[in-house]
């Protein structure tokens, strides 16, 4: 699956900047996950890109279809869960399901079939015929995903699915989008970094509208500054060492971010002196930290709302 | 690149009516009693603040809200489900077209009406003498407000970002289109000058093209003419406007 932007730009209101000619060609299948902080543009572009709003300047391009003049061809290969999407409390799990499906030319009977199996899937059976208002967050989010997976659509855009889901919601979730990627291109916005790092086979970076970079957990680690950490765990480790970051998180813990040479030249110290450690590669978390900065002047959620 | 769609518009009109009325109802059958209640209070009224002599007018009166009402609900439907729900940003990325959408979501109004046109037409069967052709011309005339309601509730619907705005809207709609204009009554009840200010609101156009069938108000062959005219010119121009300047997709 090919997706391609050509300075793409989406200005809110003539004033409120939302993304600022963006360019990107990728083309996989797998799981594409966009990151950025609050108004850096990442539901902005995948209103766009799935055929929902118009950008004020610029291309987007899903294969060779542009997704502005030749939407409704566009429109036939994609799938959008938008954020804040939730399931209509006056349906059953079953009934959403089958709906969606028929809005997307299924027949009733054919529809409820692919429901029951997606619904199956997604560990929902049993739920079927409950009405949705009394299904729990997580289940709420699933079902919404369910939704979009049984239509069989190539390229299925995620805003946020696990936004408020629990830790063990969201690994379930993780478990299905993973299952689900193959023979797919699955876009998936979201702010919780350990999920782009875990399912994401391509990673973007997005602030102000702008990439800040775009490649694989390996590659973005392979450029920044301080790839590695060192963590360690005692209450006498003290260090002064020039191109090293240090962060301590406790008295008695404290990780060193910096080179391979670096951190490794810190080890020997360590271990005459029979202090605790471990040496990590960094996480996306630190990574997205080196690119932007510790986010103290947060954007407000305002610009991507709208 | 695998293709998925099987478009088949027939199943596409069906969703909209599954669940904008027939599960809403199925699941919740309380709103029934809505849809039902909202006429008939006002022909109640009318009939017994006249002492029945209006019944016969107010039983066309009532079928003209309750098609205009298909509009003003079907605006509330819409803003809700796109507004609180985020359904239409998922239809608009589907193979659904914006036509296809509000020509099931205005049927599945219709579908939710069913309980009290039946009623009304029951009503009107009894009390309402009317003519094959002047049986048709009623029809048609229902045909078009409908037409023209719908489109009206579609239009404004793609413009309102909450549920409270699109409240507003129906607040304002339902008294200035059905309870203030002569619908459950003969515009001869209006005094000059304020019978020009009727001439604003298309029901009113309805009402007397109505009445007229149905014995109620005399209108000439010009007159029933020209009140075609302005019906089916103000219905075509909102029609042309909700599916050129809606904002399906949005900007």
């Amino acid at each position: 699956m090919r997706l391609r932007t050509q300075e793409l730009s989406k200005t809110y209101d003539k004033k409120f900047p939302a993304l600022d000619n963006l360019n990107l060609d990728l083309n996989m299948n797998g799981i594409f996950s966009i990151i950025g902080r609050n108004g850096a543009g990442k539901t902005t572009l995948v209103r766009i890109l799935s055929t929902e709003l118009l950008p004020t300047s610029g291309k987007g391009f899903l294969n060779d279809m542009d997704v502005v003049d030749d939407a409704e061809e566009v429109r036939q290969y994609i799938a959008v869960v938008p954020q804040e999407a939730r399931p209509l409390p006056w349906l059953t799990p079953l009934q959403t399901v089958s709906s969606y499906l028929m809005w997307r030319g299924y027949s009733y009977r054919e529809s409820k079939e692919k429901a029951k199996e997606a619904l199956r899937e997604l560990g929902l059976e049993g739920k079927e015929g409950q009405k949705s208002r009394k299904l729990s967050g997580g289940q709420k989010r699933k079902l919404m995903v369910a939704t979009v997976i049984s239509s069989e659509a190539p390229v299925v855009f995620l805003d946020e699915p696990t936004t408020g889901l629990d830790y063990i919601s969201r690994k379930e979730l993780w478990q299905l989008l993973s299952r689900m990627k193959k023979d797919r291109l699955i876009i998936l916005t979201t702010h919780y970094l350990e999920e782009a790092e875990t399912l994401g086979d391509q990673i973007m970076i997005l602030d102000k509208g702008k990439l800040v970079d775009i490649g694989g957990i390996d590659d973005l680690r392979s450029k920044v500054r301080l790839p590695y950490v060192l963590k360690v765990y005692s209450q006498n480790f003290k260090i002064e060492e020039e191109g090293v970051q240090v962060q301590k998180i406790s008295d008695r813990e404290t990780f060193v971010y910096g080179s391979a040479s670096k951190i490794y030249g810190i080890i020997p110290y360590l271990v005459t002196n029979k202090m605790k450690f471990t040496v990590e590669e960094a996480s996306l978390s630190n990574i997205f930290e080196q690119y932007l900065g510790t986010g103290e002047d947060e954007k407000s959620d305002e610009e991507e709302s709208w | 690149m695998r293709k998925v769609m099987k478009r088949k518009v027939g199943s596409q009109i069906v969703a909209s009516i599954l669940v904008n009325s027939i599960y809403a109802m199925i699941n919740y059958p309380v709103v029934l009693i809505n849809t039902l209640l909202a006429p008939l209070a006002i022909l109640a009224v009318v009939t017994f603040a006249s002492k029945g002599t209006l019944l016969p007018v107010a039983a066309v009166g009532a079928l003209i809200m309750n098609m205009v009402s298909s509009g003003t609900s079907l605006q509330q439907d819409l803003s809700h489900l796109k507004n609180d729900m985020r359904l239409q940003d998922m239809i608009v990325s589907s193979p659904t077209s914006s036509l296809v959408y509000v020509i099931g979501m205005a049927i599945s109004e219709i579908v939710y009406s069913i309980p009290t046109i039946a009623f009304l037409i029951i009503l009107n069967v009894i009390f309402v003498k009317v003519t094959l052709i002047g049986g048709v011309v009623l029809f048609l005339d229902m045909a078009t407000i409908f037409t023209f309601s719908i489109s009206l509730g579609f239009f404004l619907s793609t413009f309102t970002s909450d549920i409270i705005q699109s409240w507003g809207f129906s607040g304002i709609l339902s008294p200035l289109l059905t309870t203030i204009p002569p619908v459950y009554y003969p515009i001869t009840y209006i005094p000059f000058p304020y019978r020009y200010l009727a001439y604003l609101s298309p029901t009113t156009y309805a009402s007397e093209i109505a009445q007229s069938q149905t014995g109620f108000y005399n209108l000439s062959a010009s007159g029933f003419a020209i009140a075609w005219i302005v019906l089916l010119g103000i219905t075509a121009a909102l029609t042309f406007l909700a599916l050129r300047r809606s904002r399906w997709r949005e900007i």
